[in-house]
């Protein structure tokens, strides 16, 4: 009796080990990729943040918060807050906006739909490099296309975008409003068209025009999906790099240098490890505040629902 | 009633088309710019047409910088990337959905905890191992740090828990090892969600400009992206060739773009809904 129940058990165990076993086979190449290359650094960069190091043979040494007091002692620092957060102001509402409008517009039952949509999608799939490269020739500011139908428009005196402190993170901006609005007209495309026609039927019954069913339906419908968009636009313009470094490179001056092109320089043209990633702590506390507020609006949108 | 709506309709293509059209002209101006001659790139007033084309521009650029290695580098890293990470990907996501194990829970929860961290919190770091392990300046390393994803892991998962549990269990069953099934049943069933991965990863890694520029210093080991902007510092006026490499570094992404157009939108729809 015993020794049959012994018997159950570790066949019973055996069992549980063998499907550990088989499950863990099956996550352990990406959990052990993951963990080296992305969990390990993930907490590393916390533990220096705290710390002096050249990445040199020496060996580092704790600082406390003396890397922070160092980066916000910084006017450069401070100045890169300033222009990501102008970044942020300047690209997230127009490519909100934007995004919505040609979805409306696109949402409609007409001819084409696909070539359309393929149009505005395509600046997004476009490498920056190229990009850039191309805006820049756009927005030369003595024989560049865009002065020169700004003139020809009346304009006699256009900004001299990239080269002028004033106006080079505007430009900076349009581009990336350009490239990134395709992308999010494909969200709130999506969202529309989970929205029931029932809706807009009743108000054609109820006699209501095609301004105040936009007003009315659409755009109430669509707040969870704005507020998905908002929080995505706001983190990605927080991490913005490629774009400033391949139109600006920060300049003129220091003028468009974002937070990232500032850890950037840190880690790999000065080597100083420390407040690299002291700005990259910063980088991640902006981020945890923006997915809190995230969480907690989603929290609300699916009690409402 | 009638004509109001058909004037509406055309109202609508014809805001429809200027769209496009301003959407669209960046383009336009870099191939057009990449057929005139370098000195006439900019003119006043501007040619919106070239008078003369030079598409020896085309042949030029392949002479001043060794850009088939760039392309070869750029195609090699982007393949291998893409393909660890679709593999690694789906078979985690099929432990994490179908296995039942010991500290399941907890991993999954430690791969949502780092998702949402941006890579550019934890580059410098991750630079740091990377180079200790020796691989800085190799392909191994970029191919390394790009491999694994959360982002991979928890779009399989979510296709994979659509796909109901008896399936599974009436394979095991009928005697199918828990590889069996996986290999026979669960992953050719994912094609879906795999084609959204393949592609997004392809044009991440094909784009990508920031983990080349950290990590790849030897010119033979550099990407089309470094390379094109190696030939602006290096050509910095010759517009005309600028825009001629640029032409060419989007040419792969536009093929595989237009070919599988569907999973670019169902991917965006898929993970923008999700979250």
């Amino acid at each position: 009796m015993s020794n049959e129940k012994k018997g159950l058990l570790t066949s019973g165990q055996k069992r549980k080990i063998r499907r550990n076993i088989t499950g863990y086979a099956f996550i352990l190449p990406n959990l052990i990729g993951y963990s080296i290359f992305v969990f390990v650094p993930v907490i590393f960069s916390f533990v220096l943040s705290v710390m002096s190091w050249d990445g040199s043979k020496k060996p580092m040494e704790f600082v406390g918060l003396a890397n922070f007091a160092e980066i916000f002692g910084d006017k450069v620092f401070r100045g890169t807050l300033v222009h990501t957060i102008s970044y942020a102001v300047m690209t997230v509402v127009p490519t909100l906006i934007l995004a919505l409008l040609l979805a409306v517009l696109l949402n409609n039952k007409i001819k084409g739909v696909a070539i359309f949509r393929t149009a505005f999608y395509f600046p997004y799939i476009a490498s920056i490099v190229a990009v850039g490269a191309v805006w820049n020739m756009l927005f030369q500011p003595d024989f560049g296309p865009v002065n020169q139908i700004l003139k020809f428009i009346g304009i006699s005196d256009p900004p001299r975008w990239v080269v002028d402190k004033d106006w080079a993170m505007v430009a900076v901006s349009i581009v990336s409003v350009w490239k990134y609005m395709g992308y999010y007209m494909i969200v709130y495309l999506a969202a529309l068209q989970g929205i029931s026609s029932s809706l807009y039927e009743a108000a054609s019954i109820d006699g209501a025009n095609g301004w105040q069913k936009l007003w009315s339906i659409t755009v109430p419908m669509l707040t969870p999906t704005t507020f998905f968009v908002m929080i995505m636009l706001t983190i990605q313009c927080f991490k913005v790099f490629d774009l400033v470094y391949v139109m600006t490179g920060g300049g003129p001056g220091n003028a468009t240098k974002t937070l990232v092109n500032y850890i950037y320089e840190k880690a790999f043209t000065s080597w100083e490890f420390g407040p690299a990633s002291a700005g990259a702590i910063v980088l991640f506390a902006i981020v945890l505040v923006i997915t809190l507020i995230q969480f907690s609006g989603e929290k609300k949108w699916f009690k409402d629902l | 009633m009638n004509t109001k709506r058909k004037a509406i309709k055309v109202i609508l293509y014809v805001i429809l088309i200027g769209l496009s059209i301003t959407m669209l002209v960046p383009f336009y101006w870099m191939v057009i710019s990449s057929l005139k001659l370098n000195k006439d790139v900019f003119s006043i007033p501007m040619r919106w047409w070239p008078e003369t084309l030079h598409p020896e521009n085309y042949k030029v650029i392949w002479e001043k910088l060794p850009l088939i290695t760039f392309f070869i580098n750029t195609a090699k890293l982007t393949l291998i990337t893409t393909a660890v990470q679709l593999c690694t990907s789906c078979f985690a996501a099929y432990g994490f959905t179908k296995c039942r194990f010991a500290g399941r829970d907890l991993i999954f929860l430690m791969y949502v905890t780092t998702i949402a961290v941006p890579w550019q919190v934890y580059m410098v770091p991750q630079f740091i191992l990377v180079s200790k392990m020796g691989l800085n300046d190799t392909h191994i390393g970029l191919i390394l740090m790009q491999a694994f994803s959360a982002f991979g892991v928890f779009l399989i998962r979510q296709f994979y828990i659509s796909i109901p549990d008896e399936l599974c269990e009436a394979a095991r069953i009928d005697g199918l090892s828990e590889f069996g099934i996986f290999a026979k049943i669960v992953f050719p069933l994912g094609k879906p969600a795999m084609a959204t991965l393949i592609i997004f990863t392809f044009t991440n890694v094909w784009n990508d400009f920031m983990g080349p520029l950290i990590y790849l210093k030897t010119k033979e080991l550099k990407t089309v992206q470094l390379g094109i902007r190696m030939f602006i510092s290096q050509y910095g006026a010759d517009y005309a060739w600028i825009m001629a490499a640029s032409v060419c570094s989007l040419i792969p992404i536009v093929i595989v773009f237009l070919s599988c157009q569907r999973f670019f939108v169902e991917g965006v729809a898929a993970s923008g809904i999700k979250g």
